[in-house]
């Protein structure tokens, strides 16, 4: 089932075009990661899919009734607003505290509910940022950059309790990431952007091609072995896509 | 104890701090002070067209202050530098307002009432009105609260949960410019800000939530009401300002203990 369909999508802010001729879907519980280069347009692509960027050309459209989990890239909690978790939780919809409390276990994130939000470490801001996201036990779970600010063990078990999410909830998942190896190992597909959609595909397909290469370097081999080693004898369902949009050289 | 005059004095006085308290955390959580001055300043033009033209000095408050705040939300985020442009927009909006005010001859007019305040000659009409208003910002806040917390929390977060924080956005923006033109008459277009900055300021150590600190922000706004207007009695000095003298000592107050009293 379609979720999110994007045809032929081009987004301009304030004069630079973020986006051209994007063609993009996702479908109910897949992981799809988006990656590139700064600047390239992964967090806009986000942005349009919740709605806050509008498109200048093209068609965006939503499985009616969708419930989407968001985890921004950043969140700054100005000083002068008191907020403890419970109530970051309950934003704006009022939910238990049994509920409350069980998707703050989900997202690893057990005793901070009298916390104040500003008092909170980079790792426990994520979780709980995690834990209202699926609250509502979205269809779509988009998580802008997770894992900012992370150490490796802390972004390590992040990704394992987004990969359980997904298990539990069978929500589909979009995620902007820069950690190739994670990419590689847990997405079903990979969006390759630089402005417009390089190449995209399974994560194998992707890594081998050419431009991606000419983004990514030689340094993605070890992440291809990773993904090669961790998933041998899987063999996965989606087909290979072509990539009709050219080279990567563009902006 | 109490004459008839301070008794109505009192009421609109409680009247203003409750509305402002609300959208006075507002006002700090998205950080509009000088969005509130160039509003508050803007109603001074208000007063000055509503009085040529013999209309409700109310409602031309209130039409001016309104344009104002809807001209700054539209320039926003269109390449201006938001602080020069409030500045400009601010300053030009109160000098405009006292050249308009100097060309009215015929009328008399005690502008000091309308820079400062005149609580003291509230009226049972001004006192309907002010409450009616009150009562209108309190029902708006009340009802978009979540959405506008959620929307000045993060205006992403607020799109993914289906909501339009610009929608919110004109929703604090028309309380703003009720809240002005009730408080004109009770502390006057230079001092609303501080009757809406103050009070949530004082009551941010205090609170462990938003609602909790709007609720301190009342009682906070309240006691410097009713404290002020007490002092002001008994000093002989300016309502409005002694007003905005309780309620930043209760800042003082709260802030200070705030740091030197351990948790």
């Amino acid at each position: 089932m379609r979720l999110v369909t994007l045809e032929d999508l081009t987004v301009r802010l304030g004069g630079h075009t973020a986006l051209s001729h994007v063609d993009f879907h996702i479908d109910k519980g897949e992981i799809v990661t988006v990656v590139g280069p700064n600047g390239s347009g992964k967090t806009t692509l986000l942005k349009t899919v919740i709605g806050a960027v509008k498109p200048s050309h093209g068609t965006l459209s939503r499985a009616p009734g969708l419930r989407i989990g968001y985890v921004p890239q950043r969140l700054a909690i100005d000083n002068t607003l008191p907020l403890t978790v419970g109530r970051f939780l309950s934003l704006p919809r009022r939910h238990s505290a049994a509920t409350m409390q069980s998707a703050l276990e989900d997202a690893g994130a057990d005793d901070l509910m009298d916390r104040q939000m500003t008092a909170l470490s980079g790792g426990q801001f994520q979780r709980v940022l995690l834990a209202r996201a699926i609250l509502e036990k979205p269809d779509l779970l988009i998580l802008d950059e997770p894992t900012t600010g992370l150490d490796q063990p802390g972004s390590a078990s992040l990704y394992r309790q987004i990969e359980k999410i997904r298990r539990d909830l069978g929500s589909a998942v979009l995620m902007v990431s820069h950690e190739l190896h994670v990419v590689m190992s847990a997405s079903d597909r990979v969006v390759c952007l630089n402005g417009h959609v390089c190449c995209h595909g399974t994560p194998e397909i992707v890594a081998d091609a050419p431009e991606y290469r000419a983004l990514f370097g030689s340094g993605t081999q070890g992440a291809l072995a990773l993904y090669r080693h961790d998933h041998d004898h899987h063999h996965h369902g989606h087909p290979a896509h072509s990539h009709e949009h050219g080279d990567c050289d563009h902006a | 104890m109490l004459d008839d005059f301070m008794l109505r004095a009192t009421l609109a006085g409680i009247g203003v701090a409750i509305a402002a308290a609300p959208l006075g955390c507002f006002v700090v959580w998205r950080r509009m002070a000088y969005f509130g001055d160039a509003t508050a300043h803007a109603a001074i033009l208000g007063v000055a067209l509503s009085l040529a033209l013999s209309t409700s000095v109310f409602a031309g408050a209130m039409a001016v202050a309104l344009a104002m705040a809807l001209t700054v939300t539209t320039l926003s985020g269109r390449g201006f530098a938001m602080d020069t442009l409030l500045g400009v927009l601010a300053h030009s909006a109160l000098a405009f307002g006292l050249v308009a005010v100097s060309f009215l001859q015929g009328i008399r007019l005690d502008l000091d009432a309308y820079l400062f305040g005149d609580i003291l000659a509230v009226s049972k009409t001004d006192l309907a009105v002010i409450w009616s208003g009150a009562g209108l910002v309190l029902l708006l806040m009340a009802w978009r609260w979540a959405p506008l917390l959620t929307a000045t929390l993060n205006p992403d977060l607020a799109y993914a949960s289906g909501i339009d924080p610009r929608r919110e956005q004109l929703v604090l923006t028309l309380g703003l410019a009720i809240v002005v033109a009730v408080a004109i008459k009770v502390i006057g277009a230079l001092l609303i800000v501080a009757l809406l900055i103050i009070p949530a300021a004082a009551a941010r150590p205090l609170a462990r939530t938003p609602e909790h600190m709007a609720l301190s922000a009342a009682l906070i706004g309240t006691a410097a009401a009713v404290g002020g207007l007490r002092l002001s009695f008994l000093f002989d000095t300016p309502s409005g300002p002694t007003i905005v003298c309780t309620a930043s000592i209760l800042f003082a107050v709260t802030t200070l203990s705030a740091r030197l009293l351990p948790r």
